[in-house]
C-alpha cells in the first residue's frame, strides 16, 4: 500500500528536480533560474507553502547532493550577475545553508578539493563554508549523526564526515595556503566545535528527556579524533568547564557525559583521558565528567593507573591530585588506588629505578605516593602494611644510598610520611634535612586537602565569628593599652638617640686561647678544659697564619691532630672552623701536609666523612695558593673569631671615619686609578700541584678492606673525581698541567660507563678542565687520541644519558673542544 | 665652620648615589644637606668611651650613689662601697678620693644611700650593720646603726615620709621577709612575711615607692624565684605578684610615671612588667640578652634610658620608653656589679676590675 502510495510522490519530486537542474544547466535569463530555484526551496521546508514532508524527505534523501553539486557547478561570475544586488547568490547558499547539513557539508567539502587551486569558485566556496560555520550548522551535522539509526552504508559514511569535521583547518589550510580564512585555523576552529559538540549534546539530552533514542557515538568520535590530533587544549578547554556546571547539578546529564567518554575508541582513550585530567579543576569534576569509566573500560584503566602515573611525568601537582582524588572519590574505585599505591611504592623503591629514571620522574613518583597516602585511610593501609612497609624500607635504603643530594631527600620526606602513615603506632621517623621550596610543597601534599567546594561553604560562617573575637580583643587590650600609650607619646621625643654600633656584643667566652701554634698541638688534644678547647679551635686559623714559621714546624702534627679531631661539645661551626684550620696549615706547609694528607686518603681506618674532608681541604687549600695575591689580602671568610681583642673590632670604624675626615678635607688636583690592581705575584700552587694531585690519582683502583672506590664507596669515588677537576682546574698556567692532564684524561677513560650519576658528572667537569687547563697546543701534540676518544664519549653522552646535568656539562665539555678547534685552525680567508 | 659641601667632596666620591644626593640637597632651596646626612645611611658611630675611668677603688666595687652637690659644696660626688668594707666618697671635680670610710669591718659593701635631711649616708654591709654616717662639714662618724637578720645580697630601700623622717625598708629575719623601720626612731613598723604557700624564696631587691594619687606606701620586691611582687605596706598584703623570671630576680627598676617597671636575673632576658590601676602587675614583654646575668638595672632619672649592669662585663643601655638597645659598653674586664644614674645624666658601674667608669650618654637636651 505504503510504497504504491509513494510512487507518485517520487516521481513528482523526482521530476521537478530533473527540470529545474535542466533549467539551471541551460537558462542564461535570471529571473527563470530564481523561480526555478525558488520553487525547490520548498523541499526544505521553512517557505509559505512548504512541500509535503514525503516529498521534503524524499528532496533530501536522495536529490539534495545532486542538486547541489549542479549548484556548485553553475558558480560562476556571470552566473551570479544574473541578477542585480547579489539576489541569486542569496538563493543559491540559502541551499546550503538551509538544506541537510551533513550532505550540505560533504558537498561544500567536496567542491573545495576540487576547485582549481587559486579561484573564484575556491573562494566562493570557503566563505561559504565559514558562513555554514558560523551559522551553527555544525552542530546540525552531528545532531544529524546522533539521531540516524547505524545502518551498514551509512558507517561509512560518518567514517568521511568524521575524518572532514576533525580535518577540516587541515583541508582547508593545504587549498587556501596563504588566503586561508581566520575561522579555519585550528585555534579557531576547535574552541568553535567545542562549542558545536556541546550543542549537539544538548539536543541529546533534550530528546533523551522526551523518550527518544540517541547515540553519542559520532561526538565520541569526533572529540577522540580531535584529541589525537593533538587539539586537547583548544577543544577541552571550552568542554570542560562547560560540562563541569552542567553535570554538577544533572543526573541525564552526567549519564550522557559518561556514555560521550565511554564511546571513545581506545585508540583515542589516551589523548581524550589526558586532556580530561588535565583540564579537570579537581577530582570532583573529574568524577562527574567519567564516573566509573576506569572500571569499564580496560584501556581506560591502563591509562589513569599506569600511563599518567608510571610513564610520563610532566604533569602538574594539581592534575596529579585530582587523578588520584578521582580514583579515591568512589568506594569502587578505591582499590585501584591501593593498587597504585603498591606499584608506586614499590618502582619508588627499586634501586635501579633510582639510578636510572630522571630525577624528575623520581620526584613526580614521590608526590603521587605522598597524595595517595593522604588519600587513604589506616583501615585500607593496613590490611597490606606488610607490603608496603617491605618496599617502603628497601626504597629508603636505596635513596639514602645515593650520591644526589636530591634523591636522598625525596627518600628521607617519602619515608617520614609513609612511615607515620602505614605504621602509625610505631616510633616516627625524622630526618634532618634543609627546608625549602621542594620539601614544603611535598610535605604540603601528605595533608588531606579539604574537598574543593567545603571552603565557600564553610566560609560564611567562618568570618563573623573572628570579626567578633578581633572586636573583643581590641576591647579588652584596648583599656590598659590606652591609657600608657598616650601618656607616652606627648612626653617623649627621643627617636634622635641614635644607637651605637653593637656589633661587639657576643657571646662571652671566658677562657683564653693559646698564642701559640704549638700550644694548640697540645690543648686539641690533652686539654679537659672545653672552653680552652673550642677558644683554641676559633684561634687556630688566624694563628696559623700569624706565624708561618711556627706552623711550618709542627705542620704535619697539627695536621693529624685536626683530622682525628672529633666533635665532642656542641661547637657551633665546628665542622667550618676544623676545615679552615686545615686548609690554613695545608697553605703554609703545602708539601707536606699534602703528602700527609694524600697518603691518609687512601689509608686505612678512616671513615667516609674523614676522607671527604681531605678531599675538601685539599681543593680549598689549592684553591687558597693559586689565587693571585693572597699576601695582600689575608682571607676573611665567615665572622671573625671570638673573644675580640680590646679594640680591634672597633678599629674598621674609626679608620673609616678618619679616612673619611681625611678625604673630605683633602682637594685632589688629578686622579689617579684609586687602587692599582693585584700586584703580580707567583704562583703558589705551580711548585705544589704535582704533590696533591698525583698521590690521590694513582691508588683509587686498589681496594682497601674498609675502603673500595670502585665498590660501594663511589660518593667518595665522585667525590675524588670532583676533587681531581677542581686541582686540574687551578693548575692552569702551571707546568704540570699537561702531565696532569694526560693522567686525568686517562682515569675518566677508564671510568666512564660509571653507573653513578655524580661520579659521571664529576668525570664530565674533569674533561671540562682539562680542556681549559691545559695549553692547546700541547693538548693536540700530545693527547690527541684521548681527545679523539674523548670527543666520541661525550657525544655520546650528550645524547643518550638520563641524566639531564649530565647531558649539559657533556655539551658544555664538547663546545670547548669547538672552541679548542677554533683556536688551532686559521680562519678561513674572506 | 662646616665644610660647604660638594667643594671637596665631589672629586673623591665617583660613586653615582654621592653626587646625586648631593645635587637633590642643592636644590632644595636656602637648606644645605651635608651629602653624609642623605644618603648612602652611614654606619652607627662606634661604641663611645667613657668620659673617665675611677681607679684605686683596690677591691671590686659593689654598690654606687651619686651625691648632688646640692647642699651648697657645689660639685657632686660620688659614693662607692667595696667588696672589703671600705666606702670612697669621689669628687667628680677632681676625680680623687675625698675621703674613706671604714665601718663594716671588712666584708662587702652592698648599698649606699644619702638621706634626705643633711649630708647624712646609709651604708649596707654584709657584717650585718647598716650605718648611718654624718658627713657634713667634713666630718665622718657613725651616727646611727641598724642591725640587719639576713645575711642575703638583698640591698635596702628608704622612702622619705617627713621633713627628718623616713622608711627604710630591708630584708628581715627568717630567710623570707622583708621589715620596714620607722627612721630614724629604728622603730619596726611591720615585716611583710608572704603567704605560706606561696614560698617565693628570700627577697632579692626592694623598691619602696609612693604613687602620686595617694600618700601609701607601696614596696616592690624581686624574689629568689623570679617573682616580683607589690606590697601594700599599711595593710601588709601582697597587691599582686607575677612571674617574671626563671632565676632570682637580681635587679628591679620601677618608673612611678609610667607606672612600669623592668627587672633582670641571672638568666638571659630582661622583664618589662607595668602595673595598672587596680595595682596588678602585668609582664609586658622581655627582651633577650646576648649573655646571661644582669645584676642591676637603674633607669635615669628623666625616664628616658635605662642601663644594666651584665655579667658579662658589659653595660647595655636601652631606650627606656620602647625598649630600643642603643649601646652596648665593653669596657670593664670583670662583671659589672652596680650602675647607678646621677640626677644630671651621668652614669656610673662598678665592676669587679676595681673601676668604676663614667659614661655620659645622650645627655639631655
Amino acid at each position: 500500500m505504503k510504497s504504491r502510495g509513494m510512487d507518485p510522490v517520487l516521481s513528482t519530486v523526482r521530476l521537478t528536480v530533473r527540470e529545474a537542474v535542466h533549467t539551471l544547466s541551460s537558462s542564461e535569463d535570471g529571473g527563470c533560474i530564481f523561480s526555478t530555484l525558488g520553487s525547490l526551496k520548498r523541499y526544505l521546508g521553512e517557505t509559505e507553502n512548504p512541500a509535503l514532508p514525503e516529498e521534503q524527505e524524499e528532496f533530501a534523501r536522495i536529490h539534495f547532493s545532486t542538486f547541489l553539486r549542479c549548484l556548485v557547478g553553475k558558480l560562476s561570475p556571470d552566473w551570479l550577475e544574473l541578477l542585480p544586488d547579489g539576489q541569486l547568490e542569496e538563493l543559491w547558499a540559502s541551499f546550503f545553508l538551509e538544506g541537510p547539513a551533513d550532505q550540505a557539508f560533504l558537498v561544500l567539502m567536496e567542491a573545495i578539493e576540487g576547485a582549481a587551486s587559486p579561484s573564484f569558485r575556491l573562494m566562493k566556496m570557503a566563505r561559504l563554508l565559514a558562513r555554514f560555520l558560523s551559522a551553527g550548522r555544525m552542530a546540525a551535522v552531528m545532531e544529524g549523526q546522533c539521531r540516524q539509526q547505524t545502518e551498514p552504508a551509512f558507517s561509512l559514511l560518518q567514517e568521511t564526515l568524521l575524518s572532514k569535521v576533525v580535518g577540516l583547518p587541515d583541508h582547508l589550510g593545504n587549498r587556501l595556503q596563504r588566503e586561508n580564512l581566520a575561522g579555519f585555523f585550528p585555534q579557531n576552529y576547535f574552541p568553535l566545535l567545542g562549542e558545536e559538540l556541546l550543542q549537539a549534546l544538548h539536543v541529546v539530552v533534550e530528546s533523551l528527556r522526551g523518550g527518544l533514542d540517541c547515540s553519542v557515538s559520532f561526538l565520541s568520535q569526533v572529540l577522540g579524533k580531535a584529541c589525537v590530533h593533538g587539539r586537547q587544549k583548544e577543544l577541552l578547554g571550552v568542554l570542560v568547564p562547560r560540562l563541569t556546571a552542567l553535570t554538577q547539578g544533572s543526573c541525564l546529564w552526567q549519564r550522557v557525559c559518561w556514555r560521550l567518554v565511554e564511546r571513545v575508541p581506545d585508540r583515542a582513550m589516551e589523548a581524550v583521558l589526558t586532556g580530561l585530567v588535565e583540564a579537570a579543576s579537581g577530582p570532583e569534576v573529574l568524577s562527574w565528567l567519567l564516573g566509573n569509566l576506569v572500571m569499564k573500560s580496560k584501556k581506560a584503566q591502563f591509562v589513569m593507573t599506569q600511563k599518567l602515573l608510571f610513564l610520563q611525568y610532566r604533569y602538574t601537582t594539581p592534575v596529579l591530585r585530582s587523578l588520584l582524588g578521582y580514583l579515591a572519590m568512589d568506594s569502587q574505585r578505591r582499590p585501584l588506588l591501593i593498587q597504585a599505591l603498591k606499584e608506586l611504592l614499590e618502582t619508588w623503591g627499586s634501586s635501579s629505578a633510582i639510578r636510572r629514571a630522571p630525577l624528575a620522574q623520581q620526584h613526580y613518583i614521590s608526590k603521587a605516593i605522598l597524595v595517595c597516602l593522604a588519600h587513604l585511610g589506616e583501615a585500607e593501609l593496613q590490611d597490606c602494611r606488610d607490603e608496603l612497609l617491605a618496599s617502603l624500607m628497601a626504597g629508603v635504603q636505596s635513596h639514602l644510598d645515593s650520591s644526589l643530594p636530591a634523591v636522598r631527600r625525596l627518600g628521607m620526606i617519602v619515608a617520614e610520611v609513609a612511615s607515620a602513615q602505614i605504621h602509625p603506632e610505631g616510633p616516627p621517623l625524622r630526618f634532618q634535612y634543609e627546608e625549602d621550596e621542594l620539601t614544603r610543597e611535598l610535605l604540603a601534599l601528605a595533608t588531606p586537602q579539604p574537598a574543593a567546594d567545603s571552603p565557600s561553604e564553610a566560609g560564611p560562617p567562618v568570618a563573623p565569628v573572628t570579626a567578633e573575637t578581633t572586636n573583643e580583643e581590641m576591647v579588652s587590650s584596648g583599656g590598659p593599652q590606652a591609657q600608657p600609650e598616650g601618656s607616652d607619646s606627648e612626653l617623649d621625643s627621643d627617636d634622635e638617640f641614635v644607637p651605637y654600633d653593637m656589633s661587639g656584643d657576643t657571646e662571652l667566652r671566658s677562657s683564653k686561647a693559646p698564642v701559640y701554634v704549638r700550644d694548640c698541638v697540645e690543648a686539641l688534644t690533652t686539654s679537659e678544659n672545653w672552653e680552652r678547647w673550642e677558644a683554641t679551635l676559633r684561634a687556630l686559623e688566624g694563628l696559623i697564619f700569624r706565624s708561618p714559621a711556627a706552623t711550618q714546624e709542627v705542620s704535619v702534627e697539627l695536621a693529624k691532630v685536626l683530622l682525628h679531631l672529633e666533635e665532642k661539645t656542641g661547637v657551633a661551626g665546628f665542622e667550618a672552623l676544623r676545615q679552615r684550620a686545615l686548609v690554613a696549615v695545608t697553605v703554609t706547609d703545602p708539601v707536606r701536609v699534602a703528602e700527609y694528607l694524600t697518603t691518609q686518603f687512601y689509608a686505612l681506618n678512616y671513615s667516609l666523612r674523614q676522607r671527604m674532608d681531605i678531599l675538601d681541604v685539599l681543593t680549598l687549600a689549592a684553591q687558597e695558593l693559586s689565587r693571585p695575591g693572597r699576601r695582600q689580602k689575608p682571607p676573611q671568610r665567615g665572622p671573625p673569631g671570638p673573644g675580640p681583642q680590646p679594640g680591634s673590632p672597633a678599629t674598621p670604624a674609626w679608620q673609616a671615619v678618619v679616612e673619611e675626615r681625611i678625604r673630605s678635607k683633602t682637594r685632589r688636583v688629578s686622579k689617579g686609578s684609586a687602587g692599582q690592581g693585584p700586584a703580580a705575584d707567583p704562583n703558589k700552587f705551580n711548585s705544589v700541584a704535582g704533590y696533591f694531585f698525583f698521590p690521590l690519582i694513582q691508588l683509587f683502583d686498589r681496594p682497601l678492606v674498609t675502603f673500595d672506590l670502585l665498590g660501594d664507596d663511589q660518593l667518595v669515588l665522585g667525590r675524588l673525581v670532583h676533587t681531581l677537576g677542581a686541582l686540574m682546574y687551578l693548575s692552569v698556567n702551571t707546568m704540570v698541567a699537561v702531565p696532569m692532564g694526560k693522567a686525568l684524561l686517562e682515569f675518566v677513560w677508564a671510568l666512564r660507563f660509571h653507573g653513578d650519576i655524580y661520579v659521571r658528572q664529576g668525570l664530565l667537569s674533569a674533561v671540562s678542565s682539562v680542556l681549559l687547563s691545559v695549553p692547546a697546543e700541547r693538548l693536540l701534540a700530545d693527547l690527541p687520541d684521548e681527545l679523539l676518544e674523548a670527543q666520541s664519549w661525550l657525544a655520546d653522552v650528550a645524547q643518550k644519558d638520563p641524566d639531564e646535568d649530565c647531558r649539559t656539562l657533556a655539551i658544555k665539555a664538547l663546545l670547548l673542544l669547538e672552541k679548542l678547534r677554533d683556536k688551532l685552525l686559521p680562519p678561513p680567508p674572506p | 665652620m662646616p665644610l660647604a659641601p660638594g667643594t671637596s667632596h665631589t672629586s673623591d666620591f665617583a660613586g653615582r648615589s654621592w653626587s646625586e644626593a648631593w645635587t637633590e640637597g642643592r636644590d632644595t632651596p636656602g637648606d644645605c644637606i651635608p651629602p653624609s646626612m642623605v644618603a648612602p645611611p652611614s654606619p652607627p658611630p662606634p661604641p663611645p668611651d667613657p668620659q673617665f675611668v675611677l681607679r684605686g677603688a683596690r677591691s671590686a666595687v659593689h654598690a654606687l650613689h651619686f651625691c648632688g652637690g646640692a647642699q651648697g659644696q657645689g660639685h657632686p660626688l660620688l659614693l662607692s662601697g667595696s667588696l672589703h668594707g671600705l666606702v670612697h666618697i669621689w669628687s667628680l671635680q677632681t676625680r680623687r678620693v675625698l675621703a674613706t670610710l671604714d665601718g663594716h669591718a671588712g666584708k662587702c659593701v652592698t648599698w649606699l644611700q644619702t638621706l634626705p635631711p643633711g649630708p647624712q649616708l646609709l651604708s649596707q654591709g654584709r657584717d650585718l650593720r647598716m650605718h648611718v654616717w654624718d658627713l657634713a662639714e667634713g666630718r665622718n662618724a657613725i651616727v646611727d646603726s641598724v642591725c640587719l637578720e639576713s645575711v642575703g645580697f638583698c640591698r635596702g630601700s628608704v622612702l622619705a615620709c617627713g621633713p627628718q623622717r623616713w622608711m627604710l625598708a630591708m630584708p628581715g629575719k627568717g630567710g623570707d621577709e622583708v621589715q620596714i623601720l620607722e627612721m630614724p626612731s629604728k622603730t619596726s613598723v611591720c615585716s611583710l612575711k608572704p603567704e605560706a604557700e606561696a614560698r617565693p624564696g628570700m627577697p632579692m631587691c626592694l623598691q619602696l615607692w609612693q604613687a602620686d594619687s595617694s600618700p601609701l606606701p607601696l614596696l616592690l620586691a624581686g624574689y629568689e624565684d623570679g617573682s616580683v611582687a607589690l606590697w601594700d605596706v599599711s595593710a601588709r598584703k601582697v597587691c599582686s605578684r607575677v612571674a617574671c623570671h626563671e632565676e632570682p630576680v637580681m635587679g628591679l627598676d620601677f618608673d612611678s610615671q609610667k607606672a612600669r617597671g623592668v627587672s633582670g636575673s641571672a638568666e638571659k632576658a630582661l622583664a618589662v612588667w607595668s602595673l595598672d590601676e587596680q595595682r596588678a602587675l602585668q609582664v609586658h614583654g622581655t627582651h633577650q640578652l646576648t649573655n646571661p646575668g644582669v645584676a642591676d638595672v637603674r633607669i635615669r632619672p628623666d625616664h628616658r634610658l635605662l642601663a644594666t649592669a651584665g655579667w658579662d662585663h658589659r653595660i647595655r643601655v636601652f631606650h627606656w620608653r620602647t625598649m630600643k638597645p642603643l649601646a652596648v659598653l665593653a669596657f670593664h674586664s670583670a662583671a659589672v656589679h652596680c650602675l647607678a644614674f646621677a640626677t644630671d645624666g651621668l652614669l656610673a658601674a662598678g665592676s669587679g676590675d676595681q673601676r668604676i667608669s663614667v659614661w655620659s650618654l645622650y645627655p639631655r637636651m
